[in-house]
């Protein structure tokens, strides 16, 4: 049976199996290696919250120290990747992604649209998003839904040590580039993860537990969250399927459309803000393609439209929380047409 | 005293911890029988029925439908109908206040091993000690947890070796023609690398084909043959699902190809479909599935038959099918050379080890002996 390992690593993991198996992986970003090499430096830091530790002693060189210049080295990972490497950046929080907007959408994104199908840009931008790190609201974000507003960006986001492995691994091999956002309050969740290489392909939503009574459609770390809101629901005979979605671009319709048929009733859980997000986008497509199967409106459980608040008690109250989610599911059961 | 019994939660396999309650499928107040179903469970692998291996009136169902139970946990009190109810409650209420759930760490218990083999890793799991050594080949696409039910089982009074085939489970994937004598070498150097000089074999669907052809090749090196399901016994096989099984790729496309290995389509859960998915997702599975498909079942025939080889064999040999098998037919169970015998098991399919635990490891304990 599998060994349980942390979130943080299996993403190690699968970097250091993938750099082993091809060698034009190679790593870079803001103190990945983190003083490794220098003289008097026993260890590395390994990136700002340790994921990329112990791989520059394994692989050298092709773990790279970058300046703090999201658009120079964001850009070179672009670059390398068109150039035959398959470079993963670490970006280290995805609210420093403005400055590097051009190299990821109208870059990065386009090249093989702008090149005929010729030209392939292999390259991953790791980084963490969402809130609960007390990081205030300039580190905070989740902003996962503009990325997959872009066509030519894959956009992943795990939920578990198991698919971290197996999504980073196939975000690695996948010829085009993948945004591949890891949620900061995720790094120390355990679960069981095979010492072998995997893939999970990229479109295929996990259906994490079966009900016949209402959908739940989630994904990052709120699926932890809605989990803990089924097993409340389940005791009051309120039985909750609830969907991870798992990539976001492409987004798997088929298994959500297929569920909401059998349940008849939708709530979306997303940690993003209100406005635009993955909660409105899932409900647009079950409103379009299965109205006729809904038995009441759907519910979206997401953040207020506002800035990550430092205070930690707001803090609390933005994020969506078990009681909300409760809530939500309650709502939608208790309709009456 | 009259005799009193607790009806625990069984442990099917390593990796239970709990099952769910189903259904009760007696009423309290019924006689109970070794052998007899007394409610249906559900864990984390696949559904089946809790059978009996106690005697008595089932005077008390302390776990309600849709209770999950720890394994070990309390079910039911089986007891003499002069057992006064207030023994029944105070048994319950001890065995409430001192039951200890077994805990995750001490789950982790005999783990699978892993063994270099002529430049291959193999996984493997040992239980049970003494005797002649039986040692378990899974199918086509299976893995050693295809002998969830039977493991412990038989294990009690013997050495039991469940194996991951090359290509299959945790051991290696890479395959080099695909075809039996590959996989029946591999089984051979295994026994050699584990010092197992002669075994009980024991083989499921194409596990069957590889113990015939060991026995056929190195009969000093075989005590036994048990083939369950073989392959091997006539050409034809279900060749859709061959081909449906190695080219799934997502759950909805996997479940009907799996539940065509059950004659209960419902003992294909969601977890169940979810560990075969893991599998097939793993490096290397599927160029080592194409592989065997395409040497061993080659254009949907069966290319390596044995019957002949199986009338040679000086040593016992059980045959086991179940009726309802959908992926190689029953009827290659008919004309075998008179030195076998031959148990057909109603209701069950393809996994007839699975499908019917019970009966099979009562058949195979005694063959055994």
């Amino acid at each position: 049976m599998a060994r349980s390992i942390t979130f943080q690593q299996a993403i190690n993991e699968a970097l250091s199996q993938e750099m082993a198996r091809d060698q034009s992986v190679i790593v870079m970003g803001e103190d990945n290696v983190g003083g490794m090499g220098a003289e008097g430096e026993k260890d590395a830091w390994g990136g700002v919250l340790g994921v990329t530790k112990g791989l520059y002693p394994k692989y050298g060189e092709r773990v790279m120290d970058t300046p703090i210049s999201e658009s120079a080295f964001i850009g070179a990972a672009i670059g390398a990747a068109t150039a035959g490497m398959r470079p993963v950046a670490e970006l280290m929080f995805i609210d420093f992604m403005g400055v590097c907007f051009d190299q990821i959408f109208n870059q990065a994104a386009k090249f093989r649209y702008m090149f005929g199908g010729k030209a392939k840009t292999p390259v991953v931008i790791r980084t963490m998003v969402g809130a609960g790190f007390r990081a205030a609201a300039q580190h905070s974000q989740i902003l996962y839904s503009i990325f997959t507003h872009i066509p030519g960006l894959k956009v992943v986001i795990p939920a578990t040590p198991y698919d971290a492995k197996g999504l980073l691994i196939q975000s690695i091999r996948d010829n085009d580039p993948v945004i591949f956002c890891e949620h900061k309050m995720l790094y120390g969740v355990q679960g069981e993860v095979p010492e072998e290489i995997y893939t999970i392909p990229f479109g295929e939503a996990n259906v994490v537990r079966e009900g016949k009574n209402v959908t739940v459609v989630t994904l990052g770390r709120m699926l932890h969250v809605v989990l803990e809101a089924a097993a409340n629901l389940a005791k009051n005979n309120i039985q909750c399927e609830v969907i991870d979605l798992r990539t976001t671009s492409p987004m798997d319709e088929a298994t959500i459309l297929e569920s909401v048929q059998n349940t008849g009733r939708l709530v979306v859980v997303d940690e993003a803000n209100p406005r635009c997000n993955i909660a409105t986008d899932v409900s647009a497509i079950v409103a379009q393609k299965a109205f006729r199967a809904l038995k009441a409106p759907i519910e979206m459980v997401t953040a207020p439209h506002t800035p990550v608040p430092f205070s930690p008690d707001l803090e609390d109250l933005y994020v969506p929380n078990a009681a909300k989610i409760e809530a939500a599911v309650v709502e939608v059961m208790a309709y009456k047409q | 005293m009259s005799a009193i019994f607790k009806l625990t939660m069984p442990k099917w396999g390593l990796s239970m911890t709990e099952g769910r309650l189903v259904s009760w499928l007696v009423d309290e107040g019924a006689q109970i029988e070794p052998g007899m179903e007394v409610c249906d469970v559900e864990t984390d692998k696949i559904a089946s029925a809790v059978e009996s291996n106690l005697s008595g009136t089932l005077r008390r169902k302390v776990a309600q439908e849709g209770d999950v139970v720890p394994v070990s946990g309390l079910l039911g009190v089986v007891a003499d109908a002069s057992v006064p109810e207030a023994e029944i409650d105070a048994l319950i209420q001890d065995f409430q206040a001192t039951f200890v759930p077994p805990s995750p760490e001490d789950e982790t218990g005999p783990a699978p091993q892993k063994i270099e083999v002529a430049g291959r890793r193999l996984c493997y799991l040992k239980r049970g000690e003494g005797g002649v050594p039986v040692v378990l080949l899974h199918g086509f696409g299976g893995d050693l947890n295809n002998w969830l039910f039977n493991h412990e089982a038989l294990a009690s009074t013997r050495e039991i070796y469940a194996l991951d085939l090359p290509g299959h489970g945790e051991s290696s994937k890479q395959i080099e023609r695909g075809d039996v004598g590959e996989l029946a070498d591999a089984v051979a150097a295994f026994m050699d690398a584990v010092g197992i000089p002669k075994a009980h074999l024991v083989g499921h669907s194409l596990g069957g084909a590889i113990a015939v052809s060991i026995a056929s090749s190195e009969p000093e090196r075989v005590t036994s043959l048990t083939l369950i399901g073989s392959a091997g016994l006539g050409e034809a096989i279900n060749a859709d699902y061959i081909e449906g099984f190695v080219a799934a790729r997502t759950r909805n496309e996997l479940k009907p190809h799996l539940q065509q290995l059950f004659a209960d389509p419902g003992l294909v859960t969601r977890q169940l479909i979810d560990e075969v998915l893991k599998y097939k997702r793993l490096d290397g599975v599927d160029e080592a599935l194409r592989k065997i498909a395409d040497t061993a079942f080659a254009g949907g025939r069966q290319a390596s038959l044995v019957r002949d080889k199986l009338a040679q064999v000086r040593v016992p040999v059980l045959v086991v099918w179940g009726s309802e098998d959908q992926i190689i037919e029953p009827s290659h169970a008919q004309d075998l050379p008179g030195n076998v015998r031959v148990q057909i098991f109603p209701d069950s399919g393809h996994m007839v080890q699975m499908e019917a635990a019970v009966e099979v490891n009562r058949v195979l304990d005694e063959f055994l002996r």
